[in-house]
């Protein structure tokens, strides 16, 4: 059984129509998005249209309910008023631009879910299984911390996203935490792929990052056509994150540029 | 008033019904006094009143971290923090820092005044080698050398900077923690910092704003807690459980296990020997209490 899982999309409809078309490729069973459809990118109901038309299950994330309720922010929580602007400035955006029906939909979709697999029991959520914005960081989760997740919510497999770097940690006890990335942009790397997270369970887990290219100059072309931030702009073309940084620990700082 | 012979640590419950309880939901960050209360400063504001002769709390040994970080473990913690007194007067403190890296991401707090190129250079070694994440907080408490040292003593702002030059060299990437007074502006104090420290050459700063907390040697200064800095009778339905760093957090020292790393001198702050002793619910009757809650304030890094 394969199952395709992303998050993250942030209105990138270029590069959700690349995953989509990826995941149907290489025979995925299941596809899931992990939530947080707006922010940073162009048109963001161009996104919705294409993950609602695919029938792609979602889970509700921050941004999600936030734009769902008519909230004032995206719930991200940062205090550097430099992160504070630009997400503010993309929060504001996305806000002006999705439709009453989306953000209606967006109200009803589910925080998270669960289901079993060949006898495991998979858990689904935007942040953490315990909170909706939490960021779970490969480099500041001890397994101890990541076994007591799994235990708490009687779960082997749990699939989260929210901070836009993906990772896979197998644990000693046999269950296995995979933060899925994201897909709307790219992983401070300085490439412009993006990733998404493509789990198999065949009696074992493995779990498989999906390096996937689009085309980032046209969805440049269309930030700027709409007067989104050159910062922004020049993430999708780099790679490299240029906003929202304050969050990120020292060791996935230390790999970016800015 | 000495430091070091203030009443000793029984267990004095703060017991008043007045107080709203808070619950440890998990144990997500363990807080390790390390240096216990011994620092090679004297800061005027120290909520524990730490200093070069304050033996209140001892330095705690390698094997004894290893003890309560494996106590920790069973209990799924997430991070741990080193803090003092000053961690980096402790002379295994980079062992006992790899040591608990094996196990979790680790924060060591620091005064940044004792960050020679050697000891920097092993701790930028353990943070590329390390599978978790490393931070470093220095403290500042004034973007500039008369407001700092004001605190601090003389000569610790140059100090410190030079601390943090070598870090960021080494690719460290410190956060500068700072304490404000409540008359601060948060945004005012946030652009003088970054523009000092972009200004020394400190590319990519990374800032963290604290209050204040009037306790330890900080009463001297501003008198302590008056009576309406309370959280006594607080209507239940206005408590919000989810707001306080002690509902994911105790602190070990060489003298048991506290609530917080803010009460380990607090009549009542002591809630046993073990972790499974600590893992009860905490009467929130501190002025300090009162701080975090109308701050929102963590220790944590986030």
């Amino acid at each position: 059984m394969k199952l395709a899982a992303f998050g993250g999309v942030y209105s990138n409809h270029r590069s959700l129509r690349a995953v989509l078309a990826d995941s149907a490729r290489i025979g995925a069973d299941h596809a899931w998005c992990l939530g947080d459809l707006g922010g940073f990118g162009p048109h963001p109901d161009r996104a919705v249209e294409a993950l609602r038309a695919a029938g792609v299950p979602t889970l509700r994330g921050n941004v999600d309910d936030a734009i769902g309720h008519g909230r004032s922010d995206c719930g991200c929580g940062y205090s550097d008023p430099r992160d504070q602007r630009f997400a503010q400035i993309s929060y504001d955006y996305t806000a002006s631009q999705t439709s009453a029906e989306h953000r209606a939909w967006m109200r009803g979709l589910p925080e998270q879910h669960r289901m079993e697999i060949e006898g495991r029991r998979l858990l689904l959520c935007h942040g953490s299984p315990r909170r909706v914005n939490e960021f779970l960081w490969e480099s500041t989760c001890s397994d101890a911390f990541l076994e007591w997740l799994c235990d708490w919510n009687a779960a082997d497999l749990i699939l989260c996203s929210h901070t836009g770097l993906h990772w896979h940690r197998p644990l000693p006890s046999g269950r296995h935490v995979v933060n899925v990335g994201a897909i709307g942009r790219p992983a401070n790397d300085g490439r412009a792929d993006v990733w998404y997270a493509l789990v198999e369970l065949d009696g074992r887990v493995s779990v498989e990052f999906r390096p996937i290219s689009y085309d980032t100059e046209a969805l440049a072309r269309e930030m700027e056509a709409d007067r989104l931030p050159e910062e922004f702009v020049e993430t999708i073309r780099t790679g490299w994150w240029t906003t929202c940084l304050e969050n990120l620990p020292a060791k996935e700082r230390r790999r970016g540029k800015h | 008033m000495n430091w070091t012979t203030v009443s000793p640590l029984e267990f004095q419950p703060v017991t008043s019904a007045r107080f709203p309880r808070q619950p440890l939901h998990h144990l997500d960050t363990l807080w390790i006094q390390v240096a216990g209360t011994l620092c090679n400063l004297e800061c005027t504001h120290c909520f524990v009143a730490s200093g070069p002769r304050n033996h209140r709390h001892g330095m705690m040994s390698r094997a004894e971290v290893r003890r309560r970080v494996a106590e920790s473990l069973p209990l799924g913690v997430k991070e741990f923090y080193f803090t003092g007194g000053e961690p980096f007067a402790h002379p295994e403190i980079v062992e006992i820092l790899a040591d608990t890296l094996e196990h979790g991401p680790s924060t060591a707090l620091t005064n940044g005044t004792l960050f020679g190129e050697e000891c920097v250079a092993r701790i930028a070694a353990l943070a590329e080698s390390s599978r978790y994440a490393l931070e470093v907080r220095v403290s500042l408490d004034g973007p500039t050398c008369a407001a700092h040292d004001a605190i601090r003593g003389a000569g610790s702002f140059a100090r410190a900077l030079a601390g943090l030059k070598r870090c960021a060299r080494q690719g460290l990437l410190p956060i500068v923690t700072a304490t404000l007074d409540v008359e601060e502006d948060p945004a005012q104090a946030r652009a003088a910092y970054l523009e000092m420290l972009r200004g020394a050459g400190i590319a990519r700063p990374r800032l963290k704003l604290l209050p204040r907390f009037r306790i330890g040697r900080e009463i001297q200064r501003s008198g302590g807690y008056g009576r309406t800095d309370t959280l006594a009778d607080l209507p239940s339905n206005a408590f919000d459980p989810n707001r306080l760093q002690c509902g994911a957090c105790r602190a070990v020292t060489s003298r048991g296990v506290f609530v917080c790393p803010l009460l380990v001198d607090e009549p009542g702050g002591r809630m046993g020997d073990r972790l499974a002793d600590a893992l009860g619910s905490f009467p929130l009757g501190h002025g300090a209490c009162f701080t975090c809650y109308t701050t929102g304030m963590t220790c944590a890094n986030e």
